[in-house]
């Protein structure tokens, strides 16, 4: 707590006056007050973020009566057929949700960016709107805007081939089906702070690639998507963390399937099932663990190749 | 709104000169936004108006209509007597739920922020990768542990098993100490250090201040999580008098005909649950509406000082 100094210490370390002056109490301080700053903080996240990580993971290599089992609960649920169909239908639906969110959110703020203030501003409400109906809601209008009997847009569905709304929440189409939910609730805020981060370009930076003859998409290829890459990384990352819990959306269009879904469509629903139907704690935090280490090697990966968390110390 | 001639009209001003906007361009330009509007738009104008129609209406009628006022009350009347005026105990539930778990989050994380961005102390970068990782961890996978965590304690079943876990969000000491670390200059804090003022002042009178757009990012994000949650309550509320507004939805759409062909109530039909989803995201509705322009301040003062 004493010698970790902070930039201002360092700075006082390497100047002898001002060391003398004061910087030894400004360190002591700085320390102290920083730990009352996070105390309440650090108590939430040991109890409800480290506590319940450390549980999950005793949970999953020991049995019901907190014998150690090695890894036997992992291979009793890798076993599991639904096991593999769960992981199935989240990678489909996470490659399809992340791809279209990367293409669709990057291509609307770059061409919503510098047009029409008014258009633009207008455009982004737009967009950004839906988010407020995410979770069951946005679950519940969707299941009936598909539905071709009821919907607004019942033509175009049918157009699709789409005649009723069993062949609509039939399994195969539900990763569409959840990645057009996802999108509709979801893609609006990151128009948005994409928007915003591509306002934090410099104009002298486009300005002189317009003046070295750069058109709107060569600006865009170049400069303002690399530019963006911290911004896009972090939003992957944020959609992965958040496709890969999908749970309402396929509770939901379970119970309206008419039988067609099952209730362990997803990982989380198959942890679910594990744990408050068959009584299986154990295997349903090997699930859990899975699913934690998954998304967590994705996150760092991201996190180490955009360089997300290093800057801003200074 | 901007017509379409004046489109024509002003942009090239800037950009022909670099010969960058043809006119195919542009019709391309307002073809796309064109598609993507209608994609956005059209479920919530959807959803405003389906209450008022009946349920006939909706599957006969002309799409996208207004129904009647009579309409509307019959469809509310129908909502509100579903198992004795449950969708407001729902909404009351989730009021309850998001606003005190967002006052715990708000008084944790943005001093932790503060303290993670400005200050060097023993355990600062473990937090700190703490904090990340458990932000960038599905909720979804502490449910389960968080739920027998909550069971040891006696707290299952209570409306603190919701409200203390929801209060722990890690995005918002993220976001606080991204602000800080970006935006506020270390040469403003040092200032006032060396005028003598104690750590906390230094807080309470220039960072706090300096952060009101990231307070009140922190505090959208925080409702609108708390709000939506659906996983969590679902797992440790047994009593439907407890429910929020997300699981009451479930509970709803179970309970309708239309998805479930066993069940006694014949009521509960496509306009009941637009209003239901209409009502139980209100008060988020209205949130957003504000909170745009902080979500755009708040996210983009960290972007434009790197």
């Amino acid at each position: 707590m004493v010698a970790t100094g902070t930039p201002q210490a360092r700075v006082g370390a390497s100047r002898p006056g001002i060391r003398a002056a004061k910087p030894r109490r400004r360190r002591v301080g700085s320390g102290r007050v920083g730990y009352l700053f996070v105390a309440g903080y650090t108590i939430l996240l040991l109890l409800f973020g480290v506590v319940p990580v450390a549980y999950a993971l005793w949970l999953s290599v020991t049995n019901s009566s907190g014998q150690l089992v090695g890894l036997g609960n992992f291979t009793r649920v890798f076993a599991d057929y639904r096991f593999g169909s769960a992981f199935a239908h989240i990678g489909l639906y996470l490659t399809l949700w992340l791809i279209s969110l990367m293409v669709l959110v990057v291509t609307l703020a770059v061409m919503l960016h510098g047009r029409l203030k008014r258009t633009s501003a207008l455009v982004r409400f737009v967009c950004y709107l839906p988010g407020a109906f995410a979770g069951a809601s946005s679950v519940l209008i969707w299941l009936i805007l598909l539905d071709p009997v009821a919907s607004p847009v019942g033509p175009v569905l049918r157009a699709v081939g789409w005649r009723s709304a069993a062949q609509v929440v039939a399994p195969e189409n539900l990763p569409v089906i959840f990645t057009i939910i996802a999108f509709w609730t979801g893609a609006g805020s990151w128009i948005v702070i994409m928007y915003g981060a591509l306002n934090g370009i410099p104009d002298e930076v486009i300005e002189a690639a317009r003046i070295d003859g750069a058109g709107a998409v060569q600006t865009a290829l170049r400069i303002q998507i690399p530019m963006l890459r911290k911004w896009i990384a972090y939003m992957l990352i944020l959609a992965f963390a958040g496709g890969a819990q999908l749970f309402v959306e396929p509770q939901l269009v379970g119970t309206a399937s008419f039988g067609q879904v099952p209730d362990d469509w997803s990982p989380n629903q198959l942890s679910y099932q594990y744990a408050f139907v068959a009584a299986d704690f154990n295997g349903a935090a090997a699930i859990a663990v899975v699913l934690l280490v998954l998304s967590l090697g994705c996150a760092a990966a991201a996190v180490f190749k955009a360089g997300l968390f290093e800057r801003g110390h200074s | 709104m901007t017509n379409p001639s004046s489109i024509a009209s002003r942009v090239p001003a800037g950009r022909n000169r670099a010969g960058a906007t043809s006119v195919g361009a542009r019709v391309a330009w307002v073809i796309v936004v064109g598609v993507f509007v209608c994609f956005f738009a059209l479920p919530i104008v959807w959803v405003l108006l389906a209450p008022t129609r009946s349920d006939a209406g909706i599957v006969h009628g002309a799409p996208l209509t207004f129904g009647s006022l009579d309409d509307l009350a019959a469809t509310w009347r129908h909502l509100y007597d579903f198992q004795s005026h449950a969708i407001v105990t729902w909404v009351g539930n989730s009021a309850l739920y998001s606003f005190s778990a967002l006052a715990i989050t708000l008084v944790t994380a943005v001093p932790a922020g503060y303290a993670l961005a400005t200050a060097r102390f023993r355990g600062r970068v473990a937090l700190l990768t703490a904090t990340l990782m458990v932000m960038l961890m599905p909720n979804a996978t502490l449910v389960l542990p968080l739920y027998l965590e909550m069971n040891a304690l006696g707290l299952d079943g209570s409306r603190l098993s919701v409200i203390l876990p929801l209060s722990f969000f890690p995005f918002g000491v993220y976001l606080t100490y991204i602000y800080y670390a970006t935006t506020v200059s270390g040469d403003l804090l040092a200032a006032a250090r060396i005028d003598g003022a104690s750590e906390w002042m230094v807080f309470w009178r220039i960072a706090l201040p300096l952060a009101r757009p990231v307070v009140a990012l922190v505090a959208f994000f925080s409702f609108v999580h708390s709000w939506n949650n659906f996983f969590l309550p679902f797992v440790m509320l047994p009593d439907s008098q407890q429910y929020p507004a997300q699981v009451g939805l479930n509970n709803l759409l179970t309970a309708s005909p239309m998805f479930n062909a066993s069940s006694g109530i014949s009521e509960i039909l496509r306009p009941e649950l637009a209003l239901a989803a209409l009502l139980t995201s209100i008060p988020v509705l209205i949130v957003f509406l504000f909170s745009q322009r902080a979500l755009v301040s708040g996210m983009t003062a960290g972007a434009t000082k790197e």
